[in-house]
């Protein structure tokens, strides 16, 4: 190689920026680098959860019996921060429910089971391929949504959601895979390293960035000199590919950030605030998966590691595929293996079995044994003796062993002042502490009871809320009701007081009334009885009739 | 397979309390040996009363707070505090000298205020200040070091003067002590006489050696090598003795430079007394300093002005052990006025 041929990277480190703190590890990687990308054979049976990402659970769209294509969705995205699952091979759905699968709170979630045909019948495919450079970043957006891409870092960031195209410089892709043991990113970077950048080539045709970062650790000489062939093959001039020293966490997003523009994102806020974005070298693989062979996302390399495992290396796994059958793959655990973990060594979750699926955040299976990791025991450890070596390494500038009191002593709104939830747990605290302090655990402890307590604060605060508006509502009523019936009684003396003079109008004309008829009677009184014309025998007849009348009334009494 | 469960990191360093306190033991060795060749069999006796009684005082307190005992005990924090107090005692302290100071370090310094971790002040020097109060005759009870007219007395007038037996046939106290150099120069300079009189003198002339003073240049000299490879074991941190001593070097260098007849060189103070033990071994406890890196710095400053303040105007030997607790108080105040400014806050631009 001549100098033009390295004039994509910075070899000078002089020139890098560097964040606060750190602890440089032993990378135990070459353990995983010996062999390439191995191809994990179908399984019969994959279980694949709904919550493998941040934000809301997908819509499912299949049912149980359903026929499925491989690549065909089963799960579409709901609402904004979500993301699609797809069948990783054809088959039938034979089952849609709660199982087991690799989280941090273990409890079961929902899971669509599929049972494969082993046809690997696909679902037509239609790549947009080199015309993507055609397409609006919304559409683009939409391709990438649709393939079910988050984060493959480990947070599992539905990738879509933050590919803003306002106002964005930076384009940073993460391929530091900082953490010791895992170099799935590594064998990504070495074997696909052409693929990886056309990835990056489209996002930042989506985000209309100025410049792309490939960002690599120096203990990946040979990632970096594939990424290096791969950015002079792509022909970009945008494209730098930059050395970061190898320090832990340098592969937190804000952590590299810092390093590679010496900006720091504000608290609270954002990459995209100060111009940059940052996205995972395996998350570029799916989105050039995803726009050049309309594959979404239904595998993904996975380190095989430790020295509990017979034969550590990497794998390409389909999601959903039995950790179990990844091990085996791998020729199983060792006599000595004591401990199944999931990422890892600082950052990883000890799973309590294999019977879980493979999910998109497994960038690492390691099985330790004995010496290389040691689990610390949380309950007797020494006390702190203020040593302040944990302040030394954060990342974060925090002061740990200050929240370790807050936290320990439930001080949490001092522990809140002291900037506790800027702690991105990587662990460098506890794991310098010579006391064997447990400090993360502390931390994630306090931060679940300020969740809660604030949920508890909510909740009280729209019961608070509920019974004070039924205390107005009731009292509303009350007068309202109240009002009511004064009107109504209103209403009732004002009738009284009517239906009195009413009475004496009524009265009155029946007085009148009868008053004018005892009038017309003594007027008409002559002409009442028009008996004076009659015959004596009629008169006769009339006197014999009133005998009569008296004698019955004499008789009814 | 185990499928052991346990919470992240999976990881940590092999270093624990125990290896970094003994590993601040060990600096101490050629230091106290330096300190024994020039200072006789006071200096052994010291150690071994102190460390006796500091690990039962230790124990019995930690059997009173129904603490589990050996762990404890085997973190090593008593033995540092016990071998701290020691060296800094005159070599001839009466036995019940060093009994009271080691008792009180380890029961009301350490124990009263919650153990390791919790003391606000520093053991060592409580133990160190109280008998320095309550005792100043026999705190000055330093022997002649060796290469002084006869030097130090023998084993057993050791024995006999440490432990008070067989007092009429022993040498008198006065006659194997004398003053520390650092004492001897204020005394004089307080008379009016100028520095270089006084270092040339016939009596106390003897006694100041090639640098600063027989004998304590060589001790310094070996604690500030031991203290060099603690920084490099990452056991202390190197901005409290740096910033010790920088700040110490330019206050006296400013005072001699300004008056260089009744001021001492910044050499003298560096090199003499307990300066290089309280830069690399005192000031550096960590449960009792600052523990943010500014107020660190501050911290150490601040026992340095204090103890040329008392070194120069004030009535007491050294300064150094009042220097330290009067800065320990401070550290809540420091600690709360220098936090860090974490990662993505912006810089005040009032």
């Amino acid at each position: 190689m001549n100098a033009a041929d390295n004039s994509n990277i910075v070899k000078t480190e002089e020139d890098v920026w560097h964040f606060h703190g750190g602890i440089k590890l032993p990378g135990h990687k070459q353990m995983s680098t010996q062999t390439p990308i191995a191809r994990v054979p179908a399984s019969k049976r994959y279980v694949i959860p709904l919550n493998q990402h941040k934000g809301a659970e997908g819509e499912i769209i299949v049912a149980t019996g359903d026929r499925v294509l491989k690549g065909q969705m089963l799960a579409r995205p709901h609402g904004l921060i979500s993301a699609a699952i797809h069948a990783p091979v054809s088959g039938t759905v034979i089952e849609i429910a709660e199982h087991r699968f690799p989280h941090p709170s273990a409890l079961p979630g929902l899971c669509i089971v599929i049972e494969n045909d082993f046809q690997s019948e696909w679902i037509e495919r239609k790549p947009v391929a080199g015309d993507y450079i055609n397409m609006s970043s919304h559409d683009l957006r939409t391709i990438i949504r649709d393939a079910g891409i988050v984060g493959l870092g480990g947070a599992s960031f539905p990738t879509a959601v933050k590919q803003t195209e306002v106002g964005i410089d930076t384009l940073i892709l993460n391929g530091v895979e900082c953490e010791p043991y895992i170099s799935c990113d590594d064998m990504l970077m070495r074997e696909r390293a052409d693929e990886i950048i056309k990835g990056l080539q489209i996002i930042a045709h989506i985000i209309r960035a100025k410049t792309c970062v490939v960002a690599i650790e120096d203990n990946k000489p040979e990632a970096i000199t594939a990424v290096t062939s791969a950015v002079k093959h792509s022909g970009s001039s945008t494209i730098k590919v930059q050395r970061v020293s190898t320090i832990y966490p340098s592969g937190g997003e804000r952590q590299l950030i810092k390093v590679i523009t010496g900006k720091e994102v504000p608290v609270n806020g954002l990459p995209s605030d100060i111009h940059v974005l940052c996205h995972h070298v395996a998350t570029s693989y799916a989105i050039y998966k995803a726009v050049f062979e309309a594959e979404p996302l239904i595998s993904r390399i996975v380190t095989v590691t430790g020295r509990g495992v017979q034969s550590p290396q990497n794998l390409e796994v389909d999601i959903g595929t039995a950790i179990q059958d990844c091990i085996e793959f791998c020729g199983g655990y060792k006599k000595e293996a004591q401990s199944l973990i999931m990422g890892g060594p600082m950052m990883g979750l000890t799973l309590d079995t294999d019977q879980l699926p493979v999910i998109k955040s497994t960038n690492c299976l390691l099985v330790s044994a004995g010496i290389d990791i040691t689990l610390p025991s949380s309950e007797n450890h020494m006390p702190c003796i203020r040593c302040g070596k944990c302040v030394d390494v954060c990342p974060a500038n925090l002061l740990p062993q200050q929240l370790y009191w807050f936290s320990g002593s439930k001080h949490y709104d001092r522990a809140i002042e002291y900037n506790l939830f800027d702690c991105i747990e990587c662990g460098c605290c506890a794991y310098v502490c010579p006391s064997q302090i447990p400090l993360v655990q502390y931390y994630r402890h306090a931060k679940s009871d300020i969740w809660e307590q604030e949920r508890e604060r909510k909740k009280s605060d729209i019961a608070r809320e509920r019974h004070e508006r039924r205390l107005e509502r009731l009292e509303k009523q009350k007068q309202e009701r109240e009002a009511r019936l004064k009107k109504k009684r209103e209403a009732l003396s004002k009738n009284k007081h009517s239906r009195d003079t009413e009475m004496e109008k009524k009265k009155a004309l029946i007085a009148d009334a009868l008053a004018r008829v005892k009038k017309k009677r003594s007027k008409q009184n002559i002409k009442l009885r028009n008996t004076e014309n009659l015959t004596a025998e009629q008169q006769q007849k009339i006197k014999e009739a009133d005998a009569r009348r008296e004698q019955m009334k004499q008789q009814g009494k | 397979m185990l499928f052991s469960k346990a919470d992240a990191p999976h990881l940590t360093t092999s270093s624990d309390v125990q290896s970094l306190m003994l590993k601040v033991v060990y600096a101490l060795i050629p230091g106290s040996i330096a300190m024994f060749w020039f200072f006789g069999w006071g200096v052994l006796f010291n150690l071994v009363i102190a460390i006796s009684v500091s690990l039962i005082a230790e124990a019995a307190m930690l059997r009173l707070r129904r603490r589990p005992v050996m762990p404890a005990l085997s973190d090593g924090s008593a033995l540092v505090t016990a071998c701290l107090l020691a060296l800094a005692l005159p070599p001839l302290a009466p036995w019940w000298l060093t009994t009271i100071a080691s008792v009180f370090a380890i029961v009301v310094a350490k124990h009263l205020y919650g153990g390791l971790g919790f003391n606000p002040f520093n053991p060592a020097m409580v133990g160190y200040v109280v008998v320095m109060i309550s005792f100043p005759r026999e705190m000055t009870f330093w022997t002649l070091p060796m290469g002084v007219a006869e030097g130090w007395p023998g084993f057993i007038d050791t024995v006999s003067l440490v432990f008070g037996l067989g007092a009429a046939d022993s040498p008198g106290i006065d006659a194997v002590t004398m003053a520390t150099p650092i004492d001897t120069l204020k005394a004089q300079v307080n008379l009016e006489y100028d520095i270089a009189y006084v270092r040339a003198h016939r009596v106390y002339g003897e006694l100041f050696g090639t640098v600063t003073g027989v004998g304590w240049e060589w001790i310094n000299g070996l604690y500030l090598l031991g203290g060099i490879w603690l920084i490099r074991q990452r056991v202390i941190d190197i901005r409290l003795p740096l910033s010790f001593l920088i700040s110490l070097v330019l206050i006296s260098n400013f005072f001699a430079v300004f008056d260089y007849a009744s001021y001492s060189s910044a050499l003298f103070h560096s090199f003499s007394g307990g300066t290089m033990l309280a830069a690399f071994f005192i000031i550096t406890d960590p449960v009792s300093a600052s523990t943010t890196p500014k107020g660190r710095i501050i911290y150490a400053a601040g026992i340095a002005t204090v103890t040329y303040v008392i070194r120069t105007w004030g009535g007491y030997p050294d300064g150094i052990a009042f220097a330290v607790l009067l800065m320990n108080m401070t550290v809540p105040l420091l600690d709360h006025y220098t936090r860090p400014r974490t990662y993505g806050v912006a810089e005040r631009r009032e």
